[in-house]
C-alpha cells in the first residue's frame, strides 16, 4: 500500500523554539492553495500540543504526525 | 388589523431587530488581542512578544500598548536627545536604552544572571527580545506608546525605535481596542 502523502512544501523547523514554529507554519500555509498539504519537521516538544491547537484555531487540518527520533513531522492540509 | 397595518407593524419589528443586530455587531469582540506592557523586565517583555507573535500565527490581530517601565524597551540604542530638563536627563540616564539592555526580573545578580540567560537562550535557539520585536513588526503587530508616561519621563518620539506600525496614544485608545478584543492582558 502506498501511503505516502503528497506535499507541496516542506519546512525544516528543527532548532527553532517557541513561537517560531507556529509563526512559520502559519505563514507557509497561507502560501498554498486550499486542499494542498505542507509538511513541517520540528524539534520543539511543545509543538506536540501547539500544532494541533494552532490547526483547530486557524481551521486547518493535521492529517498526520509522526515521530522521527527527537523530532516530529506534521502533515498539514490547508482547509 | 388589516393587511397594511400588519405589514407596517412587521416592518417596525424588522427595523428594531436590525438596530439590535447592529448594536450587537458593534459590541461583539473581534478576533483581537490587546496587551498592556507595563513592565520593562526582559523576561516579561519576552513573554509578551512570544504571546503577541503566537497570537498572530493563530489568526488574531494584536495591539500592544507600552506604558511606564515598558517604554524604555522601545528606545533606540544610540543617539542622545537634547533639550531635556533635569528629570528627563535623569530618567534617560537611569533607564535601559532599548530591549537589549533590559534585565531579568529575578536573578539578575548585577547583570550576571541576565548575561547567563542570554547565552543560554542563544544556545537553545530562543529568539532574543530584539529579534522578537522585529518579528512582531513583520507580522504587523500594532504598537502604541503611552504619551503621558513618555512625557512624564521626558522621552521624545524621536528616541523610539523605527517600528513599522507605531503610534502614540492615551488610555482611551487602549480602552477602545481592549473593548473590541476578545482577549486582554496586562504584563
Amino acid at each position: 500500500m502506498n501511503d505516502k502523502i503528497e506535499t507541496v512544501k516542506s519546512l525544516d523547523l528543527t532548532g527553532f523554539a517557541c513561537p517560531i514554529p507556529i509563526v512559520k507554519v502559519s505563514k507557509a500555509i497561507k502560501e498554498v492553495n486550499q486542499g494542498e498539504v505542507i509538511e513541517a519537521l520540528t524539534s520543539d516538544s511543545g509543538a506536540l500540543a501547539d500544532f494541533p491547537a494552532w490547526a483547530r484555531t486557524s481551521g486547518n487540518e493535521i492529517i498526520k504526525s509522526e515521530k522521527e527520533g527527537e523530532n516530529t513531522r506534521f502533515f498539514i492540509k490547508r482547509s | 388589523m388589516n393587511t397594511e397595518e400588519k405589514i407596517l407593524s412587521l416592518e417596525k419589528e424588522m427595523n428594531a431587530l436590525k438596530d439590535t443586530f447592529v448594536r450587537f455587531e458593534k459590541n461583539s469582540a473581534e478576533n483581537k488581542l490587546a496587551m498592556v506592557i507595563f513592565s520593562g523586565d526582559l523576561d516579561k517583555a519576552l513573554a509578551a512578544f512570544i504571546i503577541a507573535t503566537g497570537a498572530v500565527a493563530m489568526g488574531m490581530e494584536v495591539v500592544m500598548f507600552f506604558t511606564f517601565w515598558g517604554i524604555p524597551l522601545l528606545r533606540k540604542k544610540e543617539g542622545k536627545s537634547k533639550n531635556k530638563d533635569f528629570f528627563g536627563k535623569m530618567f534617560g540616564a537611569m533607564l535601559p536604552k532599548g530591549a537589549s539592555k533590559a534585565k531579568l526580573s529575578k536573578m539578575d545578580m548585577g547583570g550576571m544572571g541576565t548575561q547567563m540567560m542570554k547565552t543560554l537562550m542563544k544556545k537553545k535557539n530562543v529568539a532574543s527580545l530584539d529579534e522578537m520585536i522585529d518579528l512582531a513588526g513583520e507580522l504587523e503587530v500594532k504598537i502604541y506608546i503611552c504619551e503621558m508616561s513618555m512625557d512624564l519621563m521626558g522621552f521624545n518620539r524621536s528616541e523610539m525605535i523605527d517600528y513599522p506600525d507605531i503610534g502614540f496614544s492615551g488610555v482611551a485608545k487602549f480602552l477602545e481596542e481592549a473593548g473590541t478584543s476578545k482577549a486582554q492582558m496586562f504584563i
